[in-house]
């Protein structure tokens, strides 16, 4: 049943990728775009739990970590840019 | 019943993030559209996060609590960069679709830069009788 479970719910979040990055495509205003690349690394997260229990392996917990990490800092230097027109002032 | 418990998590965590990519997609205007993922990130990716803390503590001997960091990450960075992106929309003025308040018509009649610009003026001509700024 979990195996059903976890195929079921990776589908979902492949799902929102395509739509984050969807909207990575279109979104009219930079911010939107900044958004998109936000939700994407979100839902990055979520797929490299989802497969590290479908595959069995406790190896993902560093790359998801690393990509938390990474984005949150990306997200902040792109609208610290927006706001200032400068990262580091 | 762990098997249950598991793919509870896993299915909430699961939809919980599609519903936030799907309001990402279909919402009208970019300050809506801020307020969808941020359900992903909290309780979707929340959900699945205990469900793998669950089932790598049962499974392996000790307690794996590596997930738990993440989830702890993401609860406090998840505001900060959602306000960050607030206040940059703001900055560049996206419009919103939002009604102006009724009691505010009259001043926003102008646009926000004008109004600005306005101000700069009158700082500059104190005995100008037009009045700008808007009572709070």
């Amino acid at each position: 049943m979990l195996e059903i479970v976890i195929l079921i719910a990776l589908a979902l979040v492949a799902a929102a990728v395509a739509m984050s990055f969807w909207r990575l495509l279109i979104g009219p205003s930079v911010p939107d775009r900044i958004l998109a690349l936000d939700t994407l690394y979100i839902n990055t997260i979520a797929m490299l739990m989802l497969l590290g229990i479908h595959i069995g392996s406790a190896l993902f917990f560093e790359a998801a970590l690393l990509i938390a990490l990474m984005g949150f800092i990306g997200t902040v230097a792109l609208s610290k840019y927006l706001l200032r027109g400068d990262i580091i002032e | 019943m762990l098997d249950y418990l598991l793919s509870f998590l896993i299915l909430t965590g699961a939809i919980f993030t599609f519903i936030g990519s799907l309001g990402l997609v279909r919402l009208k205007d970019f300050y809506t559209r801020l307020h969808g993922p941020t359900k992903a990130t909290t309780l979707g990716v929340g959900c699945l996060l205990i469900a793998s803390t669950v089932y790598f503590s049962t499974r392996d001997a000790g307690v794996s609590l590596h997930e738990i960091l993440i989830t702890l990450f993401l609860l406090i960075t998840a505001p900060v960069s959602a306000h960050m992106l607030a206040k940059a929309a703001l900055h560049i003025e996206i419009p919103s679709l939002a009604k102006i308040p009724e009691n505010k018509v009259s001043e926003y009649k102008k646009t926000r830069s004008e109004v600005v610009k306005q101000a700069g003026r009158q700082e500059v001509n104190p005995s100008s009788t037009e009045t700008v700024k808007p009572d709070v």
